[in-house]
């Protein structure tokens, strides 16, 4: 059932709503929430919030309990190619936990904050940005390792980064959520303003994996394992020191050595190659430069090193 | 005056992003004394012509004599010249914000580089000032702000002059902003609302000047007798405060629509107002008829003005000062 959580008049002849789709199914009275559409240039979390919940309402008699779906937190930002709220030019999720008494986006957020708080579980699916690709990952607070870890194994992503505490992130819709006691993992995958199926597909399997253990799916589900980055250090970055064409020589999901050439920056003007782009050290390359332009600090890459 | 390039970026079909600082009494006995930052973000014209105000005064005072000695002045007017430019707000390329990028990181992203090259030319000085603006848009009373770090001295900020001096908590997207990572790194930072940003308003730019002025003599980077300057004469619309009122930023009443559509105010950034005044009035944006009367919570002072000819439902049309605000405790 489509439901409208919050609704707020525009200024011009239009209402501003933000829109769930609740499945239940059973009598168990778990919840699950699936959060996606912050980012109004993030659409890998639109083919997952199809798919899962189609993949509900055709067996419906295997749900027992309750599935949220919030397909577009920044609905404004999705229809017009904004990563941010188009009303405030603001990241929306450095903005959570939001304020009732605040301006129409806080006010916004602090509803979405209102209606997921007590899920017992929630999941908030990013799709990096438009200048990377991500190989699907559950991105962990190391404050809150102990509890997500182990329900991030069950989600059929190859990766979960544990990372270091930034006072920053601390409004983030993940940050407020798991304060107050909603486990909220977050998933980034793929690449924005595109979506890529079979990243989708993996974490639809993992959702109802997950929900499988929480007792909410009645079918058993095969998932391939997670490597866990332990902490920062692992992670090896490759950014730019040079501004020109960086051309990628590599995909996501290879696994390199130190070495190997990942790519390099051309000077189109002068018909030169100015940076071989290579890595540093072994292991699985997870990230990648999508978007072409580049200038001294862009990042091109990350790598997660191999057990040394 | 010295101009420097302080650092410079590399680009593909542009100039390099150079970005300029202006420095008085230089020398080699010269203690760092205040470093004056006009326009982190590509829309704050108004705070890069303020820079340019102060630059031709300091220029002037320099000239004959009238700057304390071994006391030095950096003044950046425009770190974002790539964005203003193009009519951003945000960094041209990733919309990432400058100044929520410090103290910044020198083998990270490039706006976490940009941040960090000029936080390396700031630190050190012993107190600094940021022209800067809000991230609602519209238009204030002129105040300083600061952040409450714990190594905030606020009764310094009284030397501007300006009538409301407003204390606020940083939340955690605060903490990577200019002037906070100044006051942790040691620096006396304030930042300064002028009444605009993205236009010039010639009044409030010279109220400006005149409160930097205030407080370069105040901080004895001026000599005795040197604030007082034509370019920036006393204004009845601006008096000068002499007590300053000190405030938190939480003491403010917010005042918020509830439905949207054409927006007319009545009042502006600075009126006194009475509770139940009306504020604004909102309209169908179509047949024109009366959707809602906006009226005054509290008596006291109008702080912020909502900005634009449209509103949404929900959103800030004022934020006011209550006269029970001030907060004598805070100075
Ligand atoms: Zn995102």
């Amino acid at each position: 059932m489509i439901e409208t959580v919050f609704s707020v008049e525009l200024a011009v002849g239009e209402t501003l709503l933000l829109q769930k789709n609740r499945i239940s199914g059973g009598s168990a009275s778990r919840r699950v929430c699936v959060v996606t559409g912050t980012h109004g240039d993030e659409l890998e979390g639109q083919y997952v919030a199809y798919r899962l919940a189609a993949e509900l309402r055709a067996r419906p008699e295997l749900l027992d309990g309750i599935v949220d779906i919030y397909p577009a937190i920044n609905p404004l930002g999705i229809n017009s190619i904004h990563r941010s709220s188009p009303l405030s030019d603001l990241d929306m999720n450095r903005l959570f936990p939001g304020n009732r008494d605040g301006n129409t986006t806080e006010a916004f957020i602090d509803a979405v904050v209102r209606d997921i708080a007590g899920a017992d579980v929630c999941i908030d699916i990013h799709a990096s940005n438009i200048f990377l690709t991500e190989l699907p990952q559950v991105r962990i607070n190391e404050n809150a390792a102990a509890e997500l870890v182990p329900r991030a194994r069950r989600l059929n992503m190859p990766i979960i980064w544990v990372h270091s505490n930034a006072t920053v992130l601390e409004s983030t819709l993940a940050y407020s959520l798991n304060a107050l006691s909603t486990p909220t993992l977050v998933v980034e995958m793929g690449v924005g303003m595109r979506v890529t199926p079979a990243f989708g597909e993996h974490l639809v399997l993992g959702i109802l994996h997950l929900m499988d253990h929480m007792g909410m799916w009645g079918e058993k589900i095969h998932i391939t394992p997670a490597t866990v980055v332990g902490q920062d250090r692992r992670v090896a970055f490759l950014n730019a020191e040079s501004s020109g064409i960086f051309i990628a020589e590599t995909r996501v999901g290879q696994d390199v050595k130190a070495g190997d050439r990942i790519g390099y920056i051309a000077d189109p003007v002068r018909g030169e190659l100015i940076e071989t782009v290579a890595a540093p050290v072994d292991g699985l390359l997870f990230t990648i430069r999508e978007y072409p332009v580049v200038y001294e600090g862009s990042l091109m890459a990350r790598i997660l090193e191999s057990r040394g | 005056m010295k101009r420097k390039t302080l650092f410079t970026i590399d680009t593909i079909y542009r100039q390099p992003l150079a970005v300029e600082g202006l420095y008085f009494s230089e020398g080699p006995d010269a203690a760092p004394a205040v470093a004056v930052v006009g326009a982190l973000r590509g829309d704050e014209v108004q705070q890069m012509y303020i820079c340019s105000l102060l630059v031709g005064t300091l220029a002037r005072l320099e000239q004959e004599g009238r700057l304390a000695p071994g006391r030095k002045i950096l003044v950046v007017p425009c770190l974002n010249t790539f964005s203003m430019n193009i009519g951003e707000r945000f960094w041209a390329v990733d919309n990432t914000d400058v100044n929520r990028m410090f103290p910044g990181y020198d083998k990270g992203e490039t706006t976490q580089r940009i941040a960090a090259a000029l936080f390396a030319h700031l630190r050190g000085f012993e107190y600094g000032v940021h022209l800067t603006s809000f991230y609602q848009r519209g238009n204030f009373i002129p105040h300083v702000r600061l952040w409450e770090t714990g190594y905030e001295q606020a009764q310094l900020a009284d030397g501007f002059g300006l009538p409301y001096v407003v204390h606020s908590t940083p939340a955690p997207i605060d903490t990577t902003t200019l002037g906070y990572n100044l006051q942790v790194f040691g620096t006396q930072a304030f930042s300064l609302y002028s009444r605009n940003t993205s236009s010039v308003h010639e009044k409030s730019a010279h109220r400006a000047l005149r409160a930097i002025l205030a407080f370069l003599a105040e901080r004895g980077v001026l000599l005795p007798g040197s604030a007082d300057i034509p370019e920036a004469p006393p204004d009845p619309a601006y008096p000068d405060s002499a007590a300053p009122v000190h405030l938190h930023e939480d003491a403010l009443v917010t005042v918020l629509s509830e439905r949207g559509g054409l927006y007319f105010p009545a009042r502006e950034p600075g009126d006194r107002v009475n509770t139940g005044d009306e504020l604004a009035v909102i309209r169908d944006p179509f047949t024109g008829e009366e959707k809602e009367r906006v009226h005054a919570p509290a008596s006291g002072h109008i702080f912020f003005a909502h900005e634009g000819n449209l509103i949404a439902g929900h959103d800030v049309c004022f934020r006011m000062i209550p006269d029970a605000a001030t907060d004598p405790s805070l100075r």
